[in-house]
């Protein structure tokens, strides 16, 4: 499958109908998400079969795209029923033709809890709020996957968008605080945002954001440490 | 959610030491999904697999048996591997509620997705 192709069948992915503003419901367009899963499989092997988990999946689309892309197995986690409800929908009216054994399974969950259960995947994948409403949320997404999910022995890897303009920030705390063996930027892309709410002035704002790839040790998951830096 | 995904989940309710593995209640309503088998896939996520957890799901949702143990001689036991993988990839709960071990909390799970959500007056 090539880029283009990817991005055409992701562009049947339906948005929220309802974005809401307290959970930055941006889309995550087809033309980011299918730039995000071939540089994942492309440049490192991390998606087809590999097992895959989605934080805040929102209407499906890495989830949908990591499927396309002959994941093993996916979990798409996310806290709202509305967005999950036309994930499911995402998955039904569009791909289940294209891999009828569906290995995407849906999650309702807050991403800060995902610590509490025991996921465990090769790679992570997400694009998660930009924190521009509450402060911090992009880190709260990026310390789940990275303290919060357990990775097979060699290691595993988070791929998380952020916007350029937090990059010295975003690498920072992933190395110094969450543990992150590497922490690199493998992709810059333009960010589309289409006027979603009502306080948006213009029609679009493009925004220059970074693909993070962060390589997270393997092993058990450390709840001690987990829970410790999770209260600083 | 396929096994392997309820083999992931755990409770998520506050101060609880002992929430897994989650019980799954009588009366779940599953559906089959037949996938490619891989035996590969199954040596990859095995290390991560909670054993007792999967086979006491399995007997909860009364398919068939498996295996206290996994041995060496099991992986080259061709029928085994094919049950797993059914029971583990191919079994999908879409309806049922799954049960906090400790607190008793109920998680319900509708057209397939579990609901790990909990209330404002429980966090």
């Amino acid at each position: 499958m090539k880029v283009k192709h990817l991005e055409a069948m992701l562009s049947d992915v339906a948005p929220f109908a309802k974005p809401k503003v307290m959970l930055e419901q941006y889309p995550t367009s087809a033309h980011i998400a299918s730039h995000i899963l071939f540089t994942a499989q492309e440049q490192f092997q991390d998606i087809a079969n590999r097992t895959v988990v989605d934080l805040g999946t929102g209407t499906g689309m890495l989830a949908i795209g990591a499927s396309l892309m002959g994941a093993a197995h996916v979990v798409g986690v996310d806290i709202d029923d509305d967005a999950l409800a036309i994930a499911a929908e995402n998955v039904e009216e569009n791909f289940e033709d294209v891999r009828p054994d569906g290995p995407l399974d849906l999650l309702r969950c807050d991403v800060r809890d995902v610590s509490r259960l025991r996921l465990h995947a090769d790679t992570v994948l997400m694009n998660p709020p930009f924190g521009t409403k509450r402060a911090g949320a992009d880190m709260e997404f990026v310390r789940s996957a990275l303290l919060g999910i357990s990775f097979p022995p060699r290691g595993g890897a988070v791929y998380s968008l952020h916007k350029t303009s937090t990059r010295k920030h975003v690498g920072e705390v992933a190395q110094r605080d969450l543990g992150a063996l590497r922490a690199d930027v493998v992709a810059e892309l333009r960010y589309d945002l289409p006027k979603t709410y009502r306080f948006h002035k213009k029609e679009s704002v493009d925004v220059s954001v970074d693909v993070w790839r962060f390589v997270v040790k393997g092993g058990a998951r450390d709840d001690e440490d987990a829970t410790e830096s999770a209260g600083t | 959610m396929k096994l392997l995904t309820h083999n992931m989940l755990a409770s998520t309710v506050r101060g609880v030491s002992q929430g897994y593995p989650l019980g799954i209640a009588p009366g779940a309503v599953t559906e089959v999904h037949a996938c490619d088998f891989s035996k590969e896939f199954l040596v990859h996520v095995f290390p991560k697999l909670e054993w007792s957890a999967f086979v006491s799901a399995c007997a909860s949702l009364s398919l068939p048996t498996m295996p206290a143990e996994v041995t060496p001689a099991s992986w080259e036991d061709e029928s085994f591997l094919r049950q797993m993988h059914h029971n583990l990839l191919e079994v999908h709960v879409q309806e049922g509620t799954l049960i906090c071990p400790e607190s008793g909390r109920q998680f319900p799970v509708s057209k397939g997705i579990p609901n790990m959500l909990l209330n404002e007056d429980e966090i």
